[in-house]
């Protein structure tokens, strides 16, 4: 017999600290799974941002850096201008990546600084223990919307894809889900294609995968499972927003 | 001829992986907890095992490895 | 280039930087610093560097900070707001222990303020600006050959005990022009960069740069080792001039341009049979103590001059420690005193004698 899933190299054996059901924890394997395919732990580079995934640095094991609550990008940016031929991702959520780090993401975006985005988006701040997020939809119960986002007061969701997507810098706009075998496998696609995107120089690499967050959404991991697929896709359709590897779209 | 293995330590319990299981072979262990305090799963009818991986694809904690 | 050129302050800085090494620069425009980024962006092509203009200061900062965290050389520069918001940065890259070099041109506050020299951010930049427990090491250079010398020294420092360094100039240093030389860059000396996050190649452990500690011992050994090396910065590093303080009654205190117009104060009250002299630290952190201390054994008044309301005045009183008056003059919104009226004050402190 021979060995058809195993830990992937680049994820170290340390255990996640992440909630049972939570789909950090998928989402971190096929980062790592990527590396390790496209053989890039050792010539990779990863920025942890604040929020529930600050810990990653200790779970890739490619060297990893960690950045202030929104600054990922620009601290990717630094790490890949001193090192433009190592391969740089950052690994941020909603709240780091689309409230407090709208600017570093939009701007790393249009410099079509060659990094890789892995964005995690479960409409919630996790660590914190479930505040709304710029990403919470409307009507969405957070402990900060006791009475759901409203419209009137806290405006409308933001849609990452779509907005990155309009920038001549951006090479890669995708969004994937992790609620099914099937979509985990076009998310690790992705992902692939944007590590290989950032090695062939082609610019800003942007994966949005749309996540679960059993624990402050106070459902069960299965029961998550539905309510992304229910709620969020329509809110955030899975997507290939911008391509400029194919063709047609170059 | 496939096998299934846990790293039941590090399972959480959130039994993601039950569902996935095209076979439906994979089942909670009821009897045990393990040192984090969760019911761990199992997989009692083995010889049943496709070798798909769709349990280990879906775990959010690695705890699965998949022989075939 | 070891003969004189004339150069304004800002871009005699920024070409220290790039003789000292550094080759990635992030920037954003603020007056009266502007230059520094201007020339970076005409020079660091030509040198095969990086001149990067950030979305924002807080950017810029972060830049430095990832930059550093691979353990290249790495500067940003900024004047007084611009560094408010690069606050954040600070904290982080003294938290995860990086070398770098923060320029800051600074500017009369608070708030807008206005675009004229000052030295009212003596307590944000010496007291540690951000959150946590750290310092900066802070260089206060005087002349335009000394924004050259200083800026080299900065790197060697902020490399030696990874530690952010900052040079604060003011307003008319950084827009003034003075010739200046550029001694040859001692490239000799190397640093210990194992920590760098450069890429494990394989052949390694991996390396994290990091600031968060949820362990409160561990944080707390992390921060008291990092007071250790703050402790052998100040043993080592600390740097002050001083001029006629042997036998002087008032001993001025001040430092950068304005350490030059008091200069001029204390010649004239000399002239005037008036014993002052005058202490420059060139170290703002850390503060030079002990000289101010030795002196005050026979001083009989000091007087701290500041472009601010007064703020470097309360570590001279410290220093002094009681042994003698500490009085303080001063002018700040972007006002820079002239001699006259310095003199004034020395003259009116002398009648106490």
């Amino acid at each position: 017999m021979s060995i058809v899933f195993e830990k992937p190299h680049a994820l170290s054996d340390v255990g996640f600290h992440y909630c049972p059901g939570c789909t950090h924890g998928i989402v971190h394997r096929l980062v790592a799974e990527v590396l390790d395919e496209l053989k890039l732990e050792g010539e990779a580079v990863g920025i942890a941002s604040v929020g529930c995934s600050v810990f990653s640095y200790n779970y890739f094991e490619c060297d990893m850096v960690q950045a202030a609550h929104g600054r990922a990008p620009a601290v990717a940016t630094g790490v890949k201008r001193a090192n433009p031929d190592k391969v740089v991702f950052t690994y941020q959520g909603d709240g780091d990546l689309l409230a407090i780090g709208t600017a570093e993401t939009i701007h790393a975006a249009t410099r079509g600084e060659n990094i890789t985005v892995v964005f995690i988006n479960n409409c919630i701040y996790g660590m914190t223990g479930g505040q709304m997020a710029p990403t919470s939809l409307v009507g969405q119960v957070t402990q900060t919307t006791p009475y759901g986002r409203k419209t009137e007061t806290q405006g409308w969701p933001i849609n990452g894809c779509e907005l990155v997507s309009q920038l001549e810098g951006t090479a890669l706009a995708q969004r994937v889900a992790v609620n099914n075998v099937k979509n985990i496998r076009e998310a690790k696609a992705a992902i692939k294609k944007a590590f290989t995107y950032q090695t062939e120089k082609k610019g800003f690499t942007f994966v949005e995968v749309l996540s679960t967050c059993p624990t402050n959404w106070g459902l069960s991991p299965q029961e998550s499972l539905k309510w992304m697929e229910e709620n969020m896709m329509p809110q955030y359709p899975l997507g290939v927003y911008k391509d400029k590897g194919a063709k047609g779209d170059e | 001829m496939a096998k299934v293995t846990f790293n039941e330590n590090a399972c959480k319990g959130c039994y993601l992986c039950v569902d996935v299981c095209p076979k439906k072979i994979i089942k909670k262990a009821t009897d045990r907890l393990n040192v984090k305090g969760f019911n761990p799963v199992e997989v009692t009818e083995q010889d049943k095992c496709i070798g798909c991986a769709f349990c280990a694809t879906m775990c959010p904690d690695v705890v699965i490895t998949v022989e075939k | 280039m070891s003969e004189k050129v004339l150069m304004k302050g800002n871009e005699a800085i920024a070409e220290a930087a790039i003789r000292s090494g550094c080759k990635l620069f992030f920037g954003y425009p603020i007056t009266p610093q502007t230059e520094v980024s201007a020339y970076m962006s005409k020079r660091m092509p030509q040198v095969d560097g990086l001149y990067l203009q950030a979305e924002s200061e807080v950017a810029a900062i972060n830049m430095v900070y990832g930059a550093a965290a691979t353990g290249a050389r790495a500067m940003t520069s900024s004047s007084s707001p611009g560094i408010s918001l690069k606050q954040e940065g600070l904290s982080y890259i003294a938290g995860a222990d990086l070398p770098c070099v923060i320029i800051n041109i600074v500017r009369g506050g608070p708030g807008l303020g206005g675009i004229q020299p000052a030295q009212s951010d003596y307590f944000q930049a010496t007291k540690g600006g951000g959150h946590g427990d750290y310092n900066l090491v802070v260089l206060a250079p005087s002349t335009i050959q000394e924004c050259v010398d200083l800026t080299y020294k900065a790197f060697d420092i902020a490399d030696q005990y990874r530690v952010p360094v900052m040079i604060m100039g003011d307003g008319m240093l950084g827009q003034m022009m003075e010739p200046v030389s550029f001694p040859a860059h001692d490239d000799s000396v190397t640093f210990d960069k194992s920590w760098a996050c450069n890429t494990t190649g394989m052949k390694r452990k991996k390396n994290i740069v990091n600031s968060l500690y949820i362990n409160p011992d561990e944080l707390e050994n992390l921060v008291w080792e990092r007071q250790k090396r703050y402790d052998l910065i100040t043993e080592k590093e600390t740097r002050a001039e001083s001029f006629f303080c042997e036998d002087a009654d008032i001993v001025l205190v001040a430092y950068g341009t304005i350490a030059r117009v008091a200069m001029n104060a204390v010649k004239k009250a000399r002239a005037m049979g008036i014993k002052a002299g005058l202490i420059r630290p060139i170290t703002l952190w850390p503060f030079p103590e002990q000289e101010i201390a030795n002196v005050a054994k026979t001083a009989k008044s000091f007087l701290s001059v500041e472009m601010s309301t007064g703020q470097m005045v309360y570590d001279v009183k410290l220093a002094v420690n009681g042994k003698c008056p500490v009085e303080f003059y001063g002018r700040t919104g972007g006002v820079v005193p002239v001699p006259q009226e310095i003199l004034d004050k020395i003259v009116e402190m002398s009648k106490k004698l």
